[in-house]
């Protein structure tokens, strides 16, 4: 077993965290207080060429395919930003979709403008009545003289309305059952492409969140990503690199938590010593130190079977659940420390809590995290719609 | 344009310094940086590189450890690196010039780049000695480089104002705070570091002396900041206690 790093890990891990700490930290307060994605931050990030890490390199990209370098480059951006991390992981999606299943003139159109930060996309799932249940989803492309007319609804749409592209995962025939749903590039510019409302959202508020609605949406068939009926089943494949890199992003508010809590702990004095003198604060940063530790070995492990191209999607969930409910916990436990300071916008930890909260539900709450975890061990092959659907 | 920049891996601004056993100091865990007036220097060669044709080498004498510092540099687009293996050898500013110098007399060199001083040991000798030794002229504490048909233009501070100097290439430069805003490697550069030409030489091959002139004979840390006193009570009667501790206490007035 070999934990060290490789020379390009360490020179990434230590320049993402400099540029992080340095670049983005002192942006953070006023955006999450605006509210809103940040073409600025998206420059910044682009200088570095982080939306690129994991393109082609004939798009302009670094080529990056390792999940576990890809890991620690989030952690290191989420430690001190992260939105900013969120938004790369959800840029880098838009990325390897279209590299996965995108057709040559959607790779020749998109692909370097998302590697060079000039343009972000966005991927509409979930809907008002289908979330952990996309199966359900009934948003319908209806084939129609070489082109898909798209009717239909989608909520908690990240990037909607910055996008020059969406993503959309829709119902592309009538049959019940898993061949029935695809995935289509919808240019922003299309009559009947309607960006809905901008919600105000708990945490993640370095992004924008939107409703999307299409009304008779005409796209040309070769808008199609991948084959139809199949979308479902290109969801799933991807699935288990996003959950990863969900790990990764608490991992890193969780050690900021942690930092936080160190800091804090030495600096505050109250009956006379520092708070860090106490063994009760004393346990809580050591059990927050034990936890993050832990779920970095799961997240990195998991990371590592993907890369050595082995069996990983259990572990990648069992990752996710780990590090995003050590990440809340640590959140809350860090609020705690720092006392009422702590419950204040102008101190650091209570934006870790607010922060933290949406990792444990997106990409699959960690409900279905442990239900996936199961029906592995269980050997239950039948899927969660035929486990708990209606009859 | 052949552009040579001298580098050293250094302690971390931030890092606590302590003593082994034998009252040396204790290396062990700390995080190593490049020096950063010498990454004023790696920046400004990217410059010149970038505002013409060139090619950027870096040099570091060191043990194992300064590799990171060179394959920084390589990450921001430095083209090559040489790295000058000192191993167990103890090295002074002498020894380290002397070596350098006979590592770059093996180059082809139009300008030579460095930080004025080191942010460790901070002696500010090394590139002074290098340019004596290779006989070409130094201007030292830069914080503008502008190079133009076989001369340089540059600007140094000096007590209370700043210069301007007109030197003939070759020449050696001292990178000041303020020459530039260094840049951080892409993405792109981190990956291609490692591609890169990095040709490593044990320094008891160069056929130099490098017996050092200096030996440091012992280190101590500065003695503890004691915690401040405040003085209680209505500003007039606590300026008047204050007055009396400056003169019965403090005694300085």
């Amino acid at each position: 077993m070999d934990f060290n790093l490789t020379e390009e890990q360490q020179l990434l891990k230590k320049n993402v965290g400099n540029f992080a700490r340095e670049e983005l930290a002192p942006m953070v307060r006023e955006i999450d207080e605006k509210g809103g994605f940040s073409w600025e931050l998206w420059r910044k990030l682009a200088e570095m060429g982080i939306q690129g890490l994991i393109g082609p390199e004939e798009y302009g990209g670094a080529g990056v395919d390792s999940l576990l370098t890809q890991v620690m480059v989030i952690e290191e951006l989420s430690r001190y930003d992260f939105s900013s991390a969120a938004n790369i992981v959800s840029n880098w999606a838009i990325i390897r979709k279209l590299v996965n299943d995108g057709k040559e003139d959607h790779k020749a159109r998109y692909l370097s403008g998302l590697i060079n930060g000039e343009i972000v996309g966005s991927f509409a799932q979930t809907e008002p009545n289908a979330g952990s249940d996309v199966a359900s989803l009934r948003t319908t492309a209806r084939p129609e003289d070489g082109y898909y007319v798209i009717n239909g609804e989608k909520c908690f749409v990240t990037q909607a309305g910055e996008a020059e592209f969406t993503i959309v995962v829709v119902r592309t025939s009538s049959e019940k059952g898993k061949n029935a749903i695809s995935a289509l590039l919808v240019e922003k510019d299309r009559p009947g492409y309607i960006i809905g409302k901008k919600e105000d959202k708990l945490g993640f508020r370095g992004s924008t969140t939107r409703t999307l609605a299409f009304d008779d949406c005409r796209v040309p068939a070769s808008n199609l990503l991948g084959d139809e009926g199949k979308g479902l089943k290109m969801s799933l494949k991807s699935l288990a690199i996003g959950r990863v890199l969900t790990a990764a992003q608490a991992l890193g508010q969780a050690q900021a938590a942690l930092d936080e809590s160190i800091k804090y702990a030495k600096e505050r004095v109250q009956f006379g010593r520092t708070i860090g003198s106490f063994q009760l604060i004393q346990g809580m940063i050591a059990d927050m130190a034990i936890h993050l530790e832990s779920a970095r070995l799961l997240t990195y492990y998991a990371a590592w079977l993907r890369d050595n191209d082995q069996s990983y999607a259990m572990y990648a969930s069992m990752a996710k659940t780990l590090a995003t409910d050590v990440a809340m916990k640590a959140g809350v436990d860090a609020v705690q420390i720092y006392g009422g300071y702590g419950f204040m916008r102008d101190y650091p930890v209570e934006g870790i809590m607010r922060n933290v909260k949406i990792t444990q539900i997106y990409e699959g709450t960690n409900q279905i995290q442990r239900l996936i975890i199961a029906r592995e061990l269980l050997g239950e092959k039948r899927s969660f719609r035929e486990l708990y659907g209606q009859k | 344009m052949k552009i040579l920049v001298c580098m050293k891996q250094t302690f971390d601004t931030e890092a606590k310094i302590a003593f082994d056993g034998d009252g040396k100091i204790d290396g062990k865990g700390v995080t190593m940086i490049m020096n950063p007036y010498d990454e004023y220097a790696v920046e400004e060669a990217l410059k010149i590189k970038e505002s013409g044709a060139g090619e950027v080498t870096v040099i570091s004498a060191g043990g194992a450890k300064a590799q990171d510092a060179l394959r920084q540099a390589l990450a921001m687009g430095a083209d090559k690196a040489v790295l000058l293996e000192t191993g167990e050898l103890e090295m002074d500013e002498y020894a380290t010039a002397v070596v350098l110098a006979k590592a770059i007399s093996e180059l082809e060199y139009d300008i030579i780049l460095g930080g004025f001083r080191a942010i460790d040991d901070g002696s500010a000798q090394v590139m002074g000695r290098v340019a004596e030794i290779l006989n070409v002229p130094i201007v030292n504490v830069i914080t503008k480089l502008e190079i133009a048909d076989g001369k340089a233009v540059a600007t140094r501070e000096i007590e209370g104002g700043s210069e301007v100097v007109e030197v003939s290439l070759p020449a050696v430069f001292t990178a000041q705070k303020g020459l530039n805003e260094p840049r951080y490697p892409s993405m792109k550069g981190i990956m291609k570091a490692k591609k890169k030409p990095m040709d490593k030489k044990s320094v008891s091959d160069l056929g130099v002396d490098v017996a050092p002139k200096v030996k440091a004979l012992s280190f101590s840390l500065p003695e503890q900041r004691q915690a401040g006193k405040v003085v209680p009570g209505e500003p007039a009667e606590a300026a008047r206690e204050l007055a009396r501790m400056l003169r019965e206490e403090a005694k300085v007035i």
